[in-house]
């Protein structure tokens, strides 16, 4: 009886030990290996004092700001877009019509589909000689690739929004169309038989109820792309680069001198992106309660 | 909702969904293609010649990836899935920090830790093998496999185990006959998950490798963006192709059973 109480007992720390074990090992001693190079502490090229140096360096560096704007921009638009589209296309696809599984399916293509592909296929399409501007020259609105607008290396990072919205738009559409069709129509024709219009009846009885999903989601899609180096290095202009970029390019330098500024770079990204999210998640709450 | 509204989304979820798929089937198959043709001038398939050509890499990276995938995949079902369970299933002390640490990965940036990772395997002789380069996929995958599968756990309960157990049958036959069937369509969702995951990683395979673990990513990468369009296309569709194979697999139980995509809104 004694055993069968301990086992009892030992069943849940168990089940969580493997996870917890490895993902506090990896995430923790890289964080803690990470902060160390940070502050200057680097034994292996004799680095072996403790400094704020490097994060002076970086926060007072001219391109910092620049750098800190181009990040919070690409990753602040994409977010947006991608959850309004997200939503608009959730609140369609809920209802059944002729058509709407084939459309369900095609939302749910680019789910699966890895970044690069992405990526790949939006240069194809945008380049100033891309299928687009193709497309307007042959119906004769366009002379040559040069009257296309710089979509692709341009300061905006058009190219680099454009594949984050079509990744990310079904990825929020889909938990949102999820709890949409958990929920049924039984809350919102009791609105509408109060007397609730179209406008009060997605504010006030479906808002409040996909709007946990949204916050979620939206916190996964900026936390990714706010830290995501592939997209705006092979698609974003040389200049000012994106704080990941600019951390991952320190890093990848052969002067192993580099590596604290890369690790300071990325500390400071993940300290601004946490306050953000914290933020953002409170933000939330107060609109959900008021 | 108006009808004519209806349509215009249905069109634009089409059109909007293949655009950037069509131009890169098109490249594949080009041999010169001017401005300002719709199609190209002179098709050809060099670009497929190359893929299956040896100096490409693409056969290594699409062997390397699939592996990695696979077992990156089986890793996190057998340390994620019992985690997921006690989430979803138990009350006990301490569960919000243990939830928290599990979905940090998540939202926390990853690029502090894949540094910081990187200089401990070296010291571990762990960069450049595969052992490596799937504890570094692990990191993303093991959260997503939690998150998806406690949502379904929580949404299937124990009402049908505990009858099970109470009618005489063991846990292993309550498992296998009974939770299995029952969590199956979000596990393979959750599957599908940690598969792509580790299938699009680019960064973590590119520092952990080392060099010597070359993935399908890591072959694509210097085309994109480059000038030679037709070996970006072919590579990126071999790239892509396991990936839409999967999503027929497991697009009617993404679309109809709630509860797994709808577990992301419990973070």
């Amino acid at each position: 009886m004694q055993r069968l109480h301990l086992i009892e007992k030992l069943r849940v720390p168990l089940m969580l030990a493997p996870s917890l074990l490895i993902l506090t090992l990896l995430f923790v001693g890289g964080l803690v290996v990470g902060l160390g190079q940070s502050l200057g502490y680097m034994p292996v090229i004799g680095l072996n004092n403790f400094t704020l140096r490097h994060y002076v360096d970086v926060l007072t560096d001219n391109n910092f700001l620049q750098s800190l704007w181009v990040t919070f921009r690409i990753a602040f638009f994409s977010t947006l877009f991608s959850t309004v589209l997200a939503v608009a296309f959730a609140l369609i696809l809920r209802e059944t019509f002729v058509g709407s599984q084939l459309s369900t399916f095609m939302f749910q293509v680019p789910l699966p589909i890895p970044h690069l592909v992405a990526a790949n296929g939006i240069v194809l399409l945008v380049t100033q000689s891309g299928l687009i501007a193709r497309l307007l020259a042959t119906v004769g609105l366009l002379n040559s690739p040069s009257d296309f607008p710089v979509l692709v290396f341009d300061r905006a990072g058009i190219a680099i929004i454009l594949t984050y919205l079509w990744k990310e738009v079904p990825f929020i559409g889909l938990v949102v169309l999820a709890v949409l069709k958990s929920v049924g129509p039984e809350f919102e024709e009791l609105a509408r038989t109060l007397g609730a219009g179209r406008w009060q009846r997605f504010w006030f009885v479906l808002m409040p109820l996909i709007l946990p999903g949204i916050v979620s989601t939206s916190i996964i899609v900026f936390a990714f792309i706010f830290a995501s180096y592939e997209i705006p290095l092979l698609l974003g202009v040389r200049f000012p680069t994106t704080l990941p970029v600019w951390a991952f390019n320190n890093y990848r330098d052969p002067d192993l001198n580099l590596r604290p500024e890369a690790m300071a770079v990325s500390i400071i990204l993940t300290v601004i992106s946490i306050i953000l999210l914290v933020a953002y998640r409170r933000l939330a709450r107060y609109a959900v309660t008021a | 909702m108006n009808k004519s509204w209806r349509w215009l989304a249905v069109i634009i979820i089409i059109v909007a969904v293949l655009a950037p798929l069509i131009p890169q089937l098109i490249w594949s198959f080009t041999f010169r293609w001017y401005f300002p043709s719709l199609l190209p001038g002179v098709w050809g398939t060099q670009a497929w010649e190359y893929v299956f050509s040896k100096s490409s890499r693409v056969g290594e990276g699409l062997i390397n990836s699939l592996n990695l995938a696979l077992v990156t995949s089986l890793f996190s079902i057998a340390v994620g899935l019992p985690a997921a369970r006690a989430l979803a299933l138990y009350e006990f002390r301490g569960k919000s920090l243990v939830e928290w640490l599990l979905m940090v990965p998540i939202i926390v940036p990853g690029i502090v830790v894949i540094m910081g990772i990187h200089i401990l395997f070296i010291r571990y002789r762990l960069t450049g093998t595969f052992l490596g380069v799937m504890l570094i996929h692990l990191i993303p995958c093991i959260p997503y496999m939690i998150l998806v599968m406690s949502g379904v756990f929580a949404n299937y309960g124990t009402a049908l185990e505990d009858t099970a157990r109470t009618l005489g049958a063991s846990s292993l036959q309550t498992f296998w006959y009974v939770t299995l069937p029952g969590i199956l369509p979000g596990l393979l969702v959750a599957t599908m998950f940690t598969f792509l995951i580790s299938w699009s990683q680019y960064v973590t395979t590119f520092l952990i490798g080392g060099g010597r673990i070359i993935t399908l990513p890591l072959v694509l990468f210097p085309f994109i963006g480059g000038a030679n369009h037709a070996a970006a296309a072919a590579i990126s569709l071999v790239f892509v192709a396991p990936a839409l194979a999967v999503l027929i697999f497991i697009s009617r139980s993404l679309a109809t059973e709630s509860s797994i995509m709808g577990g992301f809104g419990r973070l």
